[in-house]
């Protein structure tokens, strides 16, 4: 028997659901409509309606060379997370298929590292990092998010993973698939979607990290984490070119982020709840 | 079934893994908890050495220390507070029949993919700002007087920012929980005259309760090292009032140079976290045995 649902009913939730919604929106939205307008409009007070100017963005890119920073976080959010996924796929596949009796220890002793804080860290790392010369270099940087993140990637692959059935793989091998065949031809195609949506979710991650990024780069491999922080003291009024430069740091991470809902549920949960 | 070769291709698979986090992570650790009971400065390196527990003591006798810990437990707690409740509210009214349900779960989960320095700077300036914020705008035109935030209250500013980040997490795992609850089981309910009030004590919220735990455990981890939100908005400050101790540990080590007294102050960070990261196991790994 289907629940009847009063129009009333159904006419109040929205209009309160759209309400909080835009409520919770509006900050991003405002950082948006106040990118469109020029210094002086930005800070007249209240107002929806930008003139739909440009300046700023073309500003960001002139005065402070955006580009280089958006390039630097591509590279450390997509590298980082490539590397994490050649290091993390085998681990997590003989994880999921040939567990021992260490395998579940393994994995919570993984989780754990991800729970350390960072800063009990720092200072370590930081002299590490200063005496190889890694400091501001962006394959340093790289090898540090991938080291936050791997964490994160194992246990996400491990749990899709467990649930390609074993069954299939023992098929394969009765037909006399050899360990290299049964990898490339019988589990990897299986293993995409999943491998996919971790990708997904480690990129949104390793783009919005913003204690490393900060603290092991100056200039060269400096990310629009550090970028955007460098607004923080203020040399006049800057309204527009701060929402410029925010519009266009979180745009590409947003619609991203929009696509992996469900992804972002399992992975962050750990597989906890689905 | 597993033969002894696969068994050893397996543990050489997952070798690259295990090492690189062990070496990540316990190496530098060992060397904080080292400077832990040193005095080194390498401004000044005349007077380092051993001086055993006198970096912790500093915890019972500094009142920055004391009150960064103070800092960071209002900060976990309120923030944690407002996620939950707020959550579980957005939840309850997501889940409801509404139109454009999609678009409203898309506008309410951004927030969360919006890097913390720009959610702190866009509230600093555009929301908060005591003279050409938004907030500041209502203010005047309801003939009040705006509030200077991080002037007057700038932890509780924080908290804010910090669960405007936050609550979309919240919100987006509580509804897919609520999702899961079954149809038939509310029907029931509701066919045994069970009202909404009811309904949601004896049913709603015992389903909820594992995702409620979730979200408070993973939440705590992260909200413990906050640490850009406050970089770019307060500097801790004024004075010390919006020091959490990630943000003091950074600065006893990167500006004023005291490692052992930040390395101290490292190590009660990892304690903190253990004592999360301890109830956090036990509820992940459980869903490892079914």
């Amino acid at each position: 028997m289907a629940r009847a649902v009063s129009t009333q009913h159904k006419t109040i939730a929205t209009a309160a659901a759209w309400i909080v919604a835009l409520l919770v929106f509006f900050p991003i939205l405002y950082t948006v409509i106040t990118s469109f307008k020029s210094e002086q409009e930005a800070i007249q007070g209240f107002n929806l309606l930008p003139s739909g100017t440009m300046e700023s963005y073309s500003q960001v890119e002139a005065q402070n060379g955006y580009f280089k920073f958006f390039l630097n976080s591509v590279f450390l959010a997509v590298g980082s997370t490539i590397l994490a996924l050649l290091v993390a796929i085998p681990a997590a596949w003989s994880m999921a298929f040939s567990p021992g009796k260490w395998t579940k220890d393994i994995l919570m002793w993984m989780l754990s590292t991800k729970m350390m804080p960072a800063v009990a860290v720092l200072f370590p790392i930081y002299l590490i990092f200063r005496d190889t010369g890694l400091l501001d270099s962006r394959i340093g940087l790289m090898i540090m998010l991938m080291l936050i993140n791997l964490p994160i990637v194992v246990w996400m692959l491990y749990t899709y993973f467990r649930e390609i059935p074993g069954e299939i793989l023992e098929a394969a091998r009765m037909d006399g698939a050899s360990l290299w065949k049964e990898i490339v031809y019988v589990l990897t195609p299986m293993a995409v979607p999943g491998i996919a949506s971790t990708m997904l979710l480690n990129i949104i991650l390793a783009w919005n990290e913003a204690f490393w990024t900060i603290r092991l780069t100056t200039t060269e491999a400096a990310p629009l984490t550090a970028f955007i922080s460098s607004f923080s003291s203020p040399q006049g009024l800057f309204w527009a070119k701060l929402s410029a430069a925010s519009t266009l740091a979180i745009a590409p991470i947003l619609i991203m982020g929009w696509f992996s809902q469900k992804q972002l549920v399992r992975g962050l949960t750990f597989g906890a709840v689905k | 079934m597993a033969t002894q070769q696969t068994r050893s291709l397996a543990r050489f698979m997952m070798a690259p893994s295990v090492v690189l986090l062990f070496v990540w992570m316990v190496v530098p650790l060992a060397f904080t908890l080292w400077f832990s009971f040193q005095q080194y400065n390498p401004l000044n390196p005349i007077r380092d050495g051993f001086v055993g527990f006198s970096n912790y003591a500093l915890f019972y006798s500094n009142p920055a220390f004391l009150q960064s810990i103070l800092n960071t437990l209002i900060l976990v707690g309120s923030v944690l507070l407002i996620t939950v409740i707020g959550g579980i509210a957005l939840a309850l009214l997501i889940d409801q029949p509404i139109w454009g349900q999609g678009i409203v779960r898309i506008l309410v989960i951004s927030p969360f993919f919006v890097m913390p320095p720009v959610a702190a700077l866009v509230w600093k300036n555009m929301i908060m700002h005591p003279q050409y914020g938004v907030f500041a705008d209502i203010a005047r035109f309801f003939g009040g007087q705006p509030i200077d935030w991080f002037g007057q209250y700038p932890l509780t500013a924080i908290i804010i920012i910090v669960a405007w980040q936050w609550l979309p997490f919240a919100t987006l795992i509580l509804l897919t929980s609520l999702q899961s609850l079954d149809g038939e089981q509310k029907e029931a309910a509701e066919m045994d005259g069970a009202g909404f009030v009811s309904r949601f004590i004896y049913l709603t919220l015992p389903h909820m309760s594992r995702a409620i735990t979730v979200v408070i455990l993973i939440q705590t981890i992260f909200l413990l090292s906050v640490y850009a939100e406050i970089l770019v908005t307060t500097n801790g400050g004024p004075g010390y009032a919006s020091t959490n101790l990630p943000f003091l540990v950074y600065q006893k080590a990167l500006l004023e140079f005291k490692i052992g007294q930040a390395s101290a102050g490292g190590i009660i960070a990892v304690i903190l976290a253990n004592i999360v990261a301890f109830f956090a196991m036990r509820a992940v790994g459980k869903n490892l045995d079914k």
